[in-house]
């Protein structure tokens, strides 16, 4: 006997649990399906909606020839992209007609970023507004993105208080000097200046960030002193560090710290923290390791259960077991060498990209390797790549190519299955990495294939 | 991922030469074995045995021992250093001292490559739940890594005659210690909890005096299972042999007797082959031989079940782990994919094969209302399991099943049963206490018997098995 449902989601991210849950809000018995841990685990945290519009042409009218290839040539040169945009919403008619967002329309990533305020809950802002948000990030980069964690808050670029950022001397990743010279060179509407400070020294050389969260979590001792008083201390004697361009001395008004200031208790140390120190308290996402991502992932999986939806997690589905006329009947789910069907009346697919294992690439090309879908690419691999990396990659916008309802299409350009539907990485047509739309794109595909597949299980 | 998919097919072909010609019974007594001294000759037997008609062709004997060791090259350099490992193991969230699975996986493979690398002391801090494994978007076969590290490291490094070697050793043949106990179960249970033989043990062997050795069964399931004579069932088409590990063999026994009742309800012949220890305890202490020894006899005896038509079923999630997994991984035994290819845990069996949820609805629900706590394994995570118990509970009748969240439950078998670990492994557990504290019921769940041991030592429920409200609900 087939394990069955109304609904089968494959894959574990963030398209996968906006199409599970809208398919469950439209009625269907919904089924979730995650060969492993999301690559939440390794994103920001941030929502990013669209945050620029990278230009699709190049400057000059291209040589002849294949785009690329030519090593000996000069780089094409590509204007820079249009951004950061004010509002994601603006830019949609101006990305390529092949886009999921111009395929899938506007309201559907309004649609995905209600679901996801609805199921983030007051764990993220952002949604009181269209616009975007400019969240500075560790990669030192003031970045435009639709939601950002309550816990970032206080960090944004668009707020003029004076801010401290602090890093730590014995974790090197986190630069708290260098981070604070770019924002400054990115021109900042505040002064700000970057502190190492002591603390992190009580852990071992290289311990984990969930080390020192749970260390805050639970307000441990550190050589006798509770962790959060702890790195209060160590922070203090920097709350004056910030010189004004007149060389005034400002008391600043919030500290940022790497995104580790605690798991489950994250609210109350930087409260906590805050109190202490007489400054707001943010954090500034990173990643990886990201505990943003890892607290998303949680709280979305939470959500998948007070929707009802089934989910499990550790086997992969391996390909398609049965299919006639059009439609897919079961799917294979390896479990530990054995493959058990699952059936299901319409079928999800939210594997991601190339780093979720949604594609799989080799030097015979791309493919989809769940339902082996049609990954529309150039046939020549030079055709891949352009030579300036910041140009339109080609292979950045592989994927499977949706319709209006998510179904992907064959070379040929006809639907593929009419009962399975695609969402998120594993989606096609969008430059996720230079437009900043990744999530935006896992969310808006995702709330279509959800509403489309419970609505074709329904027939 | 490759493996073989096709299904019970091929065991069934095989065993068809010999099918149904003797008498089940007959057959049926051959294998039960009832008491340990039946296990006495497969003990001798090593690895590729004919005992049974499965042809040698349909197997692919795992050759991944070239040079004596495992190459995990590949699995290594498939590493792209996304840390996503570290943060999902809970060792590293309290240990300090530990560097974490990327350092103890693909890094220290490497490292060991080179020259005459000794391997790094910390992999005995691991306590192979397995959680960097699904962690792990790029597949890289991290427990597997640290299994075959921590035996090198056992084999190679470790003083023999150390207390830490010798208690490490007593803990990972727990299934030696509890068939001793178990000949004189009252005077074990009290002897072993006793105060000043408690206070002993922490002194000389490293036990940690907080923990309760668990209670000994006055009956055995094995001892149970003779007296009653066996199955009640008879159907050649719809066969279980059961490994029922040593914990529900010595200690709960009821879980063992609820998993015959469910299965019978369901009209299956259950088979209770020969079986030792399946191995887990003894991965987790790095002592590679003594697993191997066992997993000879197991492997044997299981397979000599799928041939006569049976799937192999586990109520613990750490031994279908095993024998699903870390056999393959780690042994090369004659059948040992065709062991792996055939065992699922139990409730996972059932929601495969019949209408349980049909069958639940069916039953009308329990008569009083009750509320569990319900923890999963990591080692049911790994498995995909971690959410059956909430789901096939979801919409019974008077049953109120919470999940109490993804924390590890911190025992990890025999890593919360060392003095040094005893404190970070109640660290660990932390979360986990207090999420049964909040959750509505006062009985816990769980299909591990030491996260069971663990949910009752750090919040005082009684903790039962899926497969013991299974039967209540079904009425089985
Ligand atoms: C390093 C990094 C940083 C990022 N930063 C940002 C950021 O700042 N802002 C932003 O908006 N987005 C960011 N993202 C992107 C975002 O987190 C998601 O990756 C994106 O939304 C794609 O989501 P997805 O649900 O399609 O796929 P993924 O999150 O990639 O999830 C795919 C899931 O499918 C599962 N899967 C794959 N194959 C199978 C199979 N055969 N069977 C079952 N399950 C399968 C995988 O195990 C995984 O759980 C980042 C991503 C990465 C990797
Ligand atoms: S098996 Fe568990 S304890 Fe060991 S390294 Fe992996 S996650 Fe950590
Ligand atoms: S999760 Fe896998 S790829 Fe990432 S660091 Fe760990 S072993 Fe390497």
């Amino acid at each position: 006997m087939a394990i069955n449902s109304d609904v089968l989601v494959v894959g574990g991210g963030l398209a996968a649990v906006a199409a599970a849950v809208s398919a469950a809000r439209e009625g269907a018995d919904v089924r979730l399906v995650s060969h492993k841990a999301s690559t939440l685990r390794q994103a920001s945290g941030l929502i990013d909606a669209l945050g620029y519009v990278p230009a699709t042409e190049p400057a000059k009218p291209l040589r002849d020839g294949p785009p690329t290839a030519g090593r000996n040539l000069d780089p094409d040169e590509w204007p820079d992209p249009e951004g950061p945009l004010a509002d994601p919403f603006e830019g949609i008619d101006r990305l390529p007609e092949s886009h999921p967002y111009r395929v899938v329309g506007g309201d559907a990533l309004r649609d995905g970023l209600d679901l996801f305020d609805d199921l983030a809950g007051d764990a993220y802002r952002g949604g009181h507004t269209e616009r975007n948000a400019l969240v500075p990030t560790f990669g030192g980069a003031v970045k435009p993105t639709a939601r950002y964690p309550a816990a970032a808050e206080a960090g944004l670029a668009s707020d003029d208080r004076p801010m401290l950022v602090v890093g730590f001397r014995s974790l090197t990743e986190y630069d708290a000097r260098a981070f604070a010279g770019r924002l400054e060179a990115a021109g900042v509407p505040f002064d700000v200046a970057g502190a190492e400070v002591e603390f992190a020294e009580a852990f071992r050389a290289d311990a984990k960030i969930t080390r020192v969260a749970k260390a805050l979590d639970h307000d441990e001792e550190i050589d006798g002193v509770p962790a959060r008083e702890a790195l209060a201390k160590a922070v203090a004697p920097h709350l004056h560090d910030v010189v004004d361009e007149s060389g005034g001395v400002d008391r600043v008004e919030r500290v940022g710290f790497p995104a580790f200031l605690g798991d489950d208790e994250g609210d109350e140390v930087r409260e906590e923290l805050a109190d202490r120190l007489g400054a707001d308290v943010f954090e500034i996402p990173m990643g990886p390791p990201s505990l943003p991502g890892l607290r998303l992932e949680d709280r979305l999986f939470d959500a998948l259960d007070a929707e009802g939806v089934r989910f499990e997690t550790g086997n992969p589905v391996v390909g398609v077991e049965s299919a006639s006329d059009g439609r897919v009947e079961t799917v294979a789910v390896d479990r530990n060498g054995r493959t058990t069907p699952y059936g299901a009346d319409a079928f999800v697919l939210a594997t991601g990209g190339l780093v979720g294992k949604g594609l799989d690439s080799d030097r015979e090309g791309v493919r989809e390797p769940v339902f082996d879908l049609h990954v529309d690419q150039p046939e020549d691999r030079y055709e891949w790549f352009v030579d300036d990396a910041f140009g339109d990659q080609p292979y950045a916008r592989f994927g499977v190519r949706p319709d209006e309802r998510c179904r992907p299409a064959d070379a040929e350009g006809n639907v593929q299955y009419q009962n399975v539907f695609a969402a998120g990485g594993v989606v096609g047509g969008a430059d996720a990495a230079r437009e900043k739309s990744a999530s935006g794109v896992s969310l808006a595909t995702g709330i279509v294939a959800g509403r489309q597949a419970a609505t074709e299980a329904s027939q | 991922m490759t493996r073989h998919t096709d299904d019970d097919g091929d065991a069934g072909d095989a065993n068809g030469t010999n099918e149904r010609g003797d008498d089940p019974v007959a057959e049926r007594a051959a294998t039960d074995g009832g008491v340990e001294s039946a296990s006495g000759g497969a003990e001798s037997a090593t690895g590729g045995t004919d005992s049974t008609e499965l042809d040698p062709d349909a197997y692919d004997p795992v050759d991944v021992f070239p040079g004596g060791d495992l190459d995990l090259r590949e699995g290594a350099d498939s590493c792209y250093k996304c840390t996503s490992c570290d943060t999902s193991c809970p060792v590293a969230e309290v240990d300090d001292e530990f560097p974490g699975p990327k350092f103890q996986g693909p890094e220290q493979w490497r490292l060991k490559r080179k020259e005459d690398h000794d391997i790094d002391e910390s992999i005995t801090s691991c306590s192979n739940c397995m959680r960097c494994d699904d962690a792990c978007p790029s597949s890289v076969p991290l427990s597997q890594m640290h299994n075959e590290a921590r035996g090198q490291y056992v084999e190679r490094q470790m003083e023999k005659l150390s207390v830490e070697y010798i208690r490490n050793r007593i803990l990972a043949n727990y299934r030696t210690s509890a068939s001793l106990a178990s000949k004189f179960p009252r005077t074990a249970s009290f002897a072993m909890n006793f105060g000043p033989a408690r206070w002993a043990m922490e002194k000389v062997m490293g036990i940690p005096k907080e923990r309760d050795f668990p209670e000994f069964a006055t009956e055995t399931f094995r001892e149970w299972w003779k007296a009653r004579g066996g199955a009640k069932v008879e159907n050649p088409d719809k066969r279980v042999a059961y490994f029922h590990g040593c914990y529900s063999n010595y200690n709960t026994p009821e879980v063992g007797k609820a998993m015959v009742r469910v299965y019978e309800h369901f009209g299956y012949e259950v088979m209770v082959p020969p079986q030792k220890c399946s191995g887990t305890p003894m991965f987790a202490n790095g002592m590679l031989d003594d697993a191997r020894r066992h997993a000879e006899t197991n492997v044997e005896n299981l397979v000599e079940a799928i041939g006569q038509g049976a799937d192999v079923i586990a109520s613990c999630t750490s031994c279908s782990m095993s024998l699903r997994q870390e056999y393959p991984e780690l042994f090369d035994l004659h059948g040992i994919e065709d062991l792996a290819e055939h065992t699922f845990e139990a409730l996972e069996y059932l929601r495969i094969h019949e209408d349980l949820e049909g069958e639940l609805d069916a039953a009308g629900g329990l008569d009083d209302e009750r509320a569990f706590a319900y923890h999963a394994p990591c080692h049911a995570r790994n498995q995909g399991l971690s959410r059956q118990a909430v789901e096939t509970f979801r919409d019974v009748d008077g049953v109120t099943m919470e999940d109490v969240g993804d924390s590890c439950s911190g025992i990890s078998g025999t890593y919360g049963w060392k003095e040094e670990k005893y404190e970070k492994s109640m660290e660990i557990g932390e979360e986990m206490f207090e999420h049964m504290e909040d959750a509505e019921g006062e009985v816990g769940m769980t299909e591990c018997p030491t996260c069971a041991m663990q949910m009752e030592h750090g919040t005082g429920y009684e903790i039962e098995h899926p497969l013991q409200l299974l039967e209540d609900a079904l009425g089985a």
